[in-house]
Order: structure tokens, then C-alpha cells, then sequence
């Protein structure tokens, strides 16, 4: 019993990572119906500046600073070079067209700084924590509260805000948003700059706990089922598709694995959204498309 | 037979006959070409080119003209080696040629059990059922010593080499012959299948699914059949890429980066045309060669091997989002030899 | 199937919503055999989600559709166009990288028999079939007037010529039920009496059963036997072109509203 609630726990507390990466999917795609593939490559940016510019000496506050502007910059090209010029494409030429962007942000980036692995210590202990008999990892504690935080201060962003209610009258009716004024290429950027911060903070707890290097841009692979399974417009939905996807492979990894020779986790995830497809398309907590002919 | 002729669409009138010349000189080339060209050059970039351009024209197929959005070519291709290979190794009396379509079948049959979420699901949201195919086979391949015969390394290469109804083609010219071979026959093949009612029943899928149903187009049937041939040329591809190319391979040789690369050919190429599978796929194998020569010779230094990779890699994307913006045709189009006629089309209007 | 006497089709206590929205409420009517009917209503009054209940594209939350005697609690696309249901869409569903030909043979596809195998390797079935299939586009196309633009790609054609290929792609299979959603949108007066006598012949020779959604009254009351009109899917009126006319109901809520429309 204990070894499975340790084995939840921990996926549990692994599944808030891949929501958090999640969360700047929804984002995305709510504010302008693009599935992010170069989300993960923004991820990967955004902490290999920031490794960067501390190896250089610049302290910790003065890189956090350099890396968003950078990030708020990137949103900004992203959005008058590709977004704008595509506009009104298919979500599937947005696809890939972001598939391109990650590989022009993972060359550039890489091209720069280096392709090589760099630790990155954030300062938090990796030690574990003992609850009665079960172990938890104090780092994927802290993770997981920061996950949570940053869900908190969206939230209140996106309903308290002048601009998160923009945004959101933008995912639900764009062309009444757009009759109303309101400007959809400034919500785009602001959207991604949001995105890319969120990013950020994934790219450097990931970071921190594996090291820096192209491997973080794979999260996005992970990202896929747990949007697949929340649903690609809900918050909550990308939170508990984490928590899901987490737990679930941390569970089938110990339970199922050793009777199929193990290192099941590159697919499982994919198998559950599978399923989760087949029984919800739209997801759990997404809307169902209604097609117009 | 040629009245019958009927085009998949407009084609531009061609009163001379100059497309016939065009493809007689084009054959006359391609035989000769192992005599033209050195042995690197046939080892090295022709025949990666043209295996290269089979395994975009599979995917072409499914993604360009069916609109099925697909990230798992390379899962395809290795199904299509592993089976070569384990056909090879435990049916040896099965020749090659038949080994390599029976391969192929049990590729179309694997990639038609993947396609069939895509009955249920549209759009992108596809590329999870390929992906799952790509990680699922990466891990199946690897974890089980069956599929490799043990091998410590754990590759695969073909033990008694290739031979062609008694010929043997170890040699680089034997390959080369090979390789084109199948490649044009498959070429050939997809033609006619893209220019008759099942090219009609893909195209309609990928313009308009909803009204293609209602207007009683078997979409259900006709999605699965892209995927099933779209596997089908994509395994022969990949049993070529591992043994008439690499010689042996592993399932690194078939990652996701070469389902990204498939993919990158057909934009670049053209999507949901035959020829811009090959327009890709050369650019695909001579822009490195140009890069290396460019750093070589203009900027007069050596450079190092993983920049050059990144700045190709920034370089692909940046054509990827080029072509997708301003022309959704690739280079088919660019080159003038797409239909003459014809405003710019969208592929996959939404 | 098709001997038993009674309506062509008879939408019975259809109710249809969207997200809570109703769409259409309890709605009733029938349509006779060789009729046609003409849908009338303003915009969002639930004629195009009707036509799509009937093709199977929607499935309504109560209610059944009686086809040629067949009860159907929903349809399936598929099924719908096997039983001879043939649809013409409201803002061109047409294939829009196929040429104009193809886009007609596509209305063919079930009839087809050829396999894959027979296809790829161009054997005598199916290049037999491809000639048929050819040569019936083509006849259709005659009847429009439209074979110069056989080769064209239809993407790159005039919306009244695309509107046209819609009806010709719907009826080369020969349906019995034919449903079209506007087809005269966006066509002068010449071209809108051109298609409309083209559809009545339709109705005439082929004993076509037509439903269609049209605006334009004065069309409508001279080509519809039968005009069933909707408001806020329901109901409002139902009965021969004349009587509808002179409802005061239809003048209020249709009439009256129509000029504010956008017809597209």
C-alpha cells in the first residue's frame, strides 16, 4: 500500500510539471487556435538563456530579466512573422508551421549557446521528505507549488484583468471580439510573451532537476496526451490531464511495466490519450466542435 | 488506353510533346547515372535521395493528398525493415522482392491499426495516433531481442546481402539499380491510384471531409486505405533506407527526427503533389552538401560539425514557415512545373 | 423500398440544440413525393440545421426522420446519400483543389466497384469504370452548361459557376431526395432563372423530390409546390405557395425582416 501511494504521489507530483507546460499550450491555443509544437522549444530558450547569462556572471535577477525580455521580444516576432501572415489557415498548417518554428528556435538557440548539457541549480535541496513511511521528493513539492501559484496568479489575470478579459472574449467569439475593437495581434503577443514565461518557469525547474540541454524541448511530447486527455481549451483541464498522465505513467511504469520488459513511459501516455480520444474527442474539459456546412 | 487518359486535374496543353521528350532524357539519366557519377556520390546522395523520395511520396499520399496529418513515418519504415529483416532471417526461401512486399503489407496493415482513430479524430489532433506509433514502435523493436536476432548491438542487416531474383546488388551500382526500380514502380503505381476514384476520395476528404460523407464518399474506408498504402510504401522505404543505404540499421535510424524529415520534404516539395516528394527530398540531401561547401569555401574556416547542424536546423525551419505562407505547393510549384492553370490552392482549408 | 405509398419524407417532432441553444424545436412536416418544397425563414431559424439532420450531420435530441418509409432515429451521412439523398451546401463545399470534373465524378464515389489493387495497376475494371464515370460527369455537366470548365480547377472559378457544380456534383448519382441550401445565392436574375428551371426539370423528368432553402420570394413562390416556413425553429407556416402568401404571420416575421438580410 505504500508503495503505491508513494508511486502516486510521485506521479502525482511529476504530473504538475506536465501541467504546467500544458498551461502554456491552452493559452495558446485559446487565444488563437494553434496547437504550440514550439512550445517546448520556447521552454528550452528561455532556460538555456537564462544558464547562459548566469555562467557569464550576470547574477540570477539581472539574467531573469534578460531572458523575459528576450521571450517577450521572441512573442512579438512570432506574431508579426508567422501568426499575422497566416491568418485564417487551417489549424493544421498552424501546426506545422509552429513544427518549423521550434526547429528555427532550437537552431538558433543551440547555434548560440551551445548544444551541450548545463546544470542549473536553483538552489532547492533535492532531498526527500518522509510523510509516516512515504517518501516524497521535497523538489517536486516545491515544483508543485510553484505550478500551483502560477495557475493562482492566471487565473486572477485572466479574470480580473482588462486584458485577460479581452482575451478571453477572443477565445470565445472572435469576430464579435474583433467587432468590438479589440486588438487581436496585441492579444496574440501579450498571449505568447504569457506563454513563453510560463515556459520559463517549467524550463527551469525541469532544467534544474535534468539539466539543460535539447531534451527539455521534448516536454512538449508530453504535453500532447495531457492535452489530449483535459481538453486543448481548459486550464483546469491541462491541470488534471497532468495529474492524469503523471500519475498514471508512474503507476503503469511500476504495476505493468515489469510484465512488458519496462521503459513503457515514452508511449503510455499515449495509449491512455488514445482512449481518452476515443471516449471524449473533446477531452474532459473541453467544448465540442460544432461543424458548419 | 490514352484517351482514357484522365489527370488528376488540369494539366497544361502540350502540343509538342516536350513533356515526352523531358521524360524519355529523364530516364536516359537516371540509367546512366551510376557511369556519370562517382561511387560516393551514388552511395552517398543518390540513393539516400531517392529512398528519401519514396518514403515522401508514402507520406504524400496520406498527408498531402488524403490531409491526414501524420508524425510517424518513421515508425512506418522501421515496421517495413524489421519485417525485411526477420523475413529474410526466418523465411529464407521467401526472395528478396517478395519479402520486401509482404514487408510492406505488414507495414500497410500496422499503419491502417493506427489509422484507425483517425475515423474518430481530425486534424492534428491525428498526430497523436502517429506518435504513438513512433514511440510504441521505437520501444517494441528495442525491448524485444527477437526482432533483432539478438544481435549485442541490437541492429539489423540483411546476413546473405541483396539479391534480385538471382542477382546480386551489393555492389553500389546493384543498389542504385534496385533502389530506382522500386522506386519507380511505386511511383507509378501511386499515380494511377492518386489520378483514379481513390485519389478523387482522399482529395475530397482533405478539402471538404464533412461534405465528402454527405455526398457519399466512403470516408471511413477511404481514410484507412491512406493510411494502409501510405505504410505500405513507407515500410519498402524503410527497408531500403536500412539495407540498400545504411547496410544495417537500428531503431535510431527510423526516430522521430526522420518522421520530421519525411514531413519537411513534402512542404518543401509540395504537398499533395508525386513529383514534390523528389523536389524535397533532393533539396533535403544537397542542402548540407551546400552549407558544408559554403563554409568551406566562402567563409574559408572550418566549422564545427553541431553548429552546421544547428544553422541547418534553423535554416529547415525557416523554410518550413516560408513555404507554408507563401507557397503551401513547395517547390513543385515554385519550379513551374505545377499546373499551368489555377489560382494558388489551400491545402487543408479549415 | 421505394413502392410503399406516402410521403417521400416526413420530419417528425425534430428537436435539435447546440450547447443548450435550441436550434429547432418539435418540428413537423412532410414532404410528398415528386414536391418541391422550399424552406423559407430568416437567418438562425434552424433550414440549413435541418438539412444537415436529414444528411446526418447533426443528430437531433428528439424526434425521427421518416425516409421513403423508413423510420430513422438519426441518419449517417453515408446512409443517407446510399438512400439516394443528394445535398447541395450553403457556402460552396465544393473540393476545392479537384478540377470541376473531378469534383462531379467525387458525387459517384459509392457507386464505385473497382478495388485499390485494380486501380493501381490500371487494369480493365477500372479503367472501364473511369470512362463511365467520365462520360456521366460530362452529361451533367451538359446540363449546365458547364462543360468548358471540365478542367478547371474549381477553386479558381466564379461563386454562381461553383454554386452550379454543387448541384451538378449532388445529382450525378441520381438521388431521389434532392436537399439544396441556397442555390441561387449570389447569381444575377438570368442566371437564378436559368438554375431554377433547371431544377424544376430535375423535379420534372428525374421525378426528383426537391427540399431547398431559398430567399428570394418571388423564386421560391413560382417554383415551389409546397413551402413550409420556419422562425426561431419553429414551425410557423406549412401549405401550398399561394396560402403562404397571404399569411400574415409569414408577412410579419418573414417578409418584414427580409430585406435586412445579407443574402450571400
Amino acid at each position: 500500500m505504500n508503495m503505491f501511494l508513494e508511486t502516486l504521489i510521485g506521479g502525482l507530483l511529476a504530473g504538475t510539471m506536465y501541467s504546467l507546460v500544458a498551461i502554456g499550450f491552452v493559452l495558446i491555443y485559446k487565444a488563437s487556435g494553434v496547437f504550440n509544437y514550439a512550445q517546448g522549444s520556447l521552454l528550452l530558450f528561455g532556460a538555456l538563456t537564462f544558464v547562459t547569462l548566469t555562467d557569464q556572471g550576470v547574477p540570477a535577477l539581472g539574467a531573469i530579466a534578460v531572458t523575459i525580455a528576450l521571450l517577450i521580444l521572441t512573442a512579438i516576432a512570432i506574431e508579426k512573422l508567422l501568426l499575422r501572415p497566416l491568418t485564417n489557415r487551417s489549424p493544421m498548417t498552424l501546426f506545422m508551421a509552429t513544427l518549423g518554428l521550434s526547429y528555427v528556435v532550437e537552431g538558433v538557440a543551440q547555434g548560440i549557446m551551445g548544444s551541450q548539457v548545463r546544470a542549473l541549480n536553483l538552489g532547492i535541496d533535492d532531498l526527500p521528505i518522509f510523510l509516516g513511511d512515504i517518501m516524497i521528493s521535497q523538489f517536486d513539492l516545491i515544483a508543485a507549488g510553484v505550478a500551483l501559484a502560477i495557475v493562482v496568479v492566471l487565473s486572477l489575470l485572466f479574470n480580473r484583468t482588462r486584458i485577460g478579459i479581452q482575451l478571453r472574449g477572443v477565445a470565445d467569439d472572435t469576430r464579435a471580439a474583433l467587432s468590438l475593437g479589440i486588438d487581436i495581434n496585441r492579444i496574440w503577443q501579450i498571449v505568447w510573451a504569457v506563454a513563453g514565461l510560463v515556459g520559463l518557469v517549467a524550463g527551469l525547474l525541469w532544467g534544474a532537476r535534468q539539466g539543460v540541454q535539447f531534451s527539455l524541448s521534448l516536454v512538449v511530447l508530453k504535453a500532447l496526451p495531457v492535452l489530449i486527455i483535459g481538453g486543448f481549451t481548459s486550464i483546469p483541464g491541462a491541470i488534471v490531464g497532468g495529474l492524469i498522465v503523471g500519475a498514471g505513467e508512474s503507476l503503469a511504469e511500476t504495476y505493468i511495466g515489469p510484465y512488458l520488459g519496462g521503459g513503457i513511459t515514452p508511449w503510455f501516455a499515449y495509449a491512455l490519450a488514445l482512449v481518452f480520444l476515443f471516449i471524449r474527442p473533446a477531452g474532459l474539459f473541453g467544448e465540442r466542435q460544432i461543424e458548419r456546412v | 488506353m490514352s484517351e482514357i487518359n484522365l489527370p488528376a486535374a488540369a494539366e497544361p496543353v502540350d502540343p509538342v510533346g516536350l513533356k515526352a521528350v523531358g521524360i524519355a532524357a529523364a530516364i536516359a539519366v537516371l540509367l546512366a547515372a551510376p557511369f556519370l557519377a562517382s561511387e560516393y556520390w551514388i552511395n552517398a546522395i543518390i540513393v539516400p535521395f531517392l529512398i528519401l523520395s519514396l518514403a515522401g511520396l508514402g507520406l504524400n499520399l496520406l498527408t498531402g493528398y488524403a490531409g491526414q496529418l501524420s508524425l510517424g513515418a518513421g515508425a512506418f519504415m522501421m515496421v517495413g525493415a524489421y519485417a525485411t529483416f526477420s523475413l529474410q532471417l526466418r523465411v529464407p526461401d521467401l526472395p528478396l522482392p517478395l519479402a520486401l512486399v509482404v514487408a510492406g503489407l505488414i507495414a500497410g496493415a500496422v499503419g491502417l491499426l493506427f489509422g484507425i482513430p483517425s475515423t474518430r479524430i481530425k486534424g492534428f489532433y491525428l498526430i497523436v495516433s502517429t506518435l504513438a506509433a513512433q514511440f510504441f514502435f521505437e520501444w517494441l523493436f528495442l525491448k524485444f531481442p527477437w526482432f533483432y536476432n539478438g544481435n549485442s548491438s541490437a541492429t539489423i542487416a540483411l546476413s546473405r546481402g541483396l539479391s534480385f531474383f538471382g542477382l546480386e546488388a551489393n555492389t553500389p551500382h546493384g543498389r542504385y539499380y534496385l533502389t530506382l526500380g522500386i522506386v519507380a514502380l511505386l511511383t507509378l503505381l501511386s499515380f494511377n491510384l492518386i489520378r483514379g476514384q481513390t485519389g478523387r476520395n482522399w482529395m475530397a476528404i482533405r478539402d471538404m471531409d464533412t461534405a465528402a460523407a454527405v455526398i457519399g464518399v466512403p470516408v471511413f474506408r477511404a481514410k484507412l486505405q491512406a493510411f494502409a498504402v501510405s505504410s505500405f510504401i513507407l515500410g519498402i522505404a524503410g527497408a531500403l533506407w536500412a539495407f540498400a543505404y545504411l547496410g544495417s540499421a537500428s531503431v535510431q535510424s527510423f526516430g522521430l527526427t526522420r518522421s520530421y524529415q519525411i514531413l519537411f520534404i513534402i512542404i518543401i516539395g509540395g504537398l499533395g503533389t508525386i513529383r514534390g516528394a523528389y523536389f524535397g527530398a533532393a533539396f533535403v540531401s544537397l542542402l548540407p552538401l551546400a552549407l558544408d561547401w559554403l563554409f568551406q569555401h566562402v567563409f574559408g574556416g572550418h566549422v564545427d560539425a553541431g553548429l552546421l547542424q544547428n544553422i541547418q536546423k534553423a535554416i529547415f525551419g525557416l523554410l518550413i514557415i516560408w513555404f507554408l505562407i507563401k507557397e503551401p505547393e513547395g517547390l513543385a510549384r515554385l519550379l513551374g512545373l505545377q499546373r499551368a492553370q489555377g489560382a494558388r490552392r489551400r491545402l487543408f482549408p479549415s | 423500398m421505394t413502392t410503399s405509398a406516402g410521403p417521400a419524407l416526413e420530419v417528425r417532432n425534430v428537436s435539435l440544440s447546440f450547447k443548450g441553444v435550441k436550434a429547432i424545436s418539435d418540428l413537423s412536416f412532410q414532404v410528398e413525393r415528386r414536391e418541391i418544397c422550399a424552406l423559407i425563414g430568416p437567418n438562425g431559424a434552424g433550414k440549413s440545421s435541418l438539412l444537415n439532420i436529414l444528411n446526418g450531420v447533426y443528430i437531433p435530441d428528439s424526434g425521427e426522420i421518416v425516409f421513403e418509409g423508413e423510420h430513422f432515429r438519426r441518419m449517417q451521412p453515408l446512409e443517407a446519400a446510399r438512400r439516394g439523398i443528394g445535398r447541395g451546401f450553403q457556402n460552396n463545399a465544393l473540393f476545392s483543389g479537384m478540377s470541376v470534373l473531378d469534383n462531379v465524378i467525387a458525387g459517384l464515389s459509392r457507386k464505385s466497384r473497382v478495388t485499390l489493387v485494380e486501380e493501381a495497376f490500371r487494369l480493365p475494371r477500372a479503367l472501364s469504370q473511369e470512362k463511365a464515370f467520365r462520360a456521366r460527369a460530362l452529361d451533367v455537366l451538359k446540363l449546365f452548361d458547364l462543360e468548358k470548365h471540365a478542367e478547371t480547377v474549381v477553386g479558381t472559378l466564379p461563386y454562381g459557376v461553383q454554386k452550379k457544380v454543387e448541384i451538378a456534383r449532388a445529382i450525378v448519382a441520381r438521388p431521389r431526395l434532392l436537399l439544396l441550401d441556397e442555390p441561387l445565392a449570389g447569381m444575377n436574375a438570368a442566371e437564378k432563372q436559368e438554375i431554377a428551371a433547371v431544377i424544376a426539370r430535375l423535379n420534372r423528368e428525374l421525378d426528383l423530390t426537391v427540399v431547398l432553402i431559398e430567399h428570394d420570394i418571388g423564386i421560391v413562390l413560382k417554383l415551389a409546390h409546397h413551402v413550409v416556413v420556419l422562425d426561431y425553429g419553429r414551425k410557423l407556416a406549412d401549405g401550398p405557395p399561394e396560402t403562404i402568401r397571404d399569411n400574415p404571420d409569414v408577412i410579419a416575421a418573414y417578409l418584414g425582416a427580409q430585406h435586412a438580410e445579407a443574402v450571400a
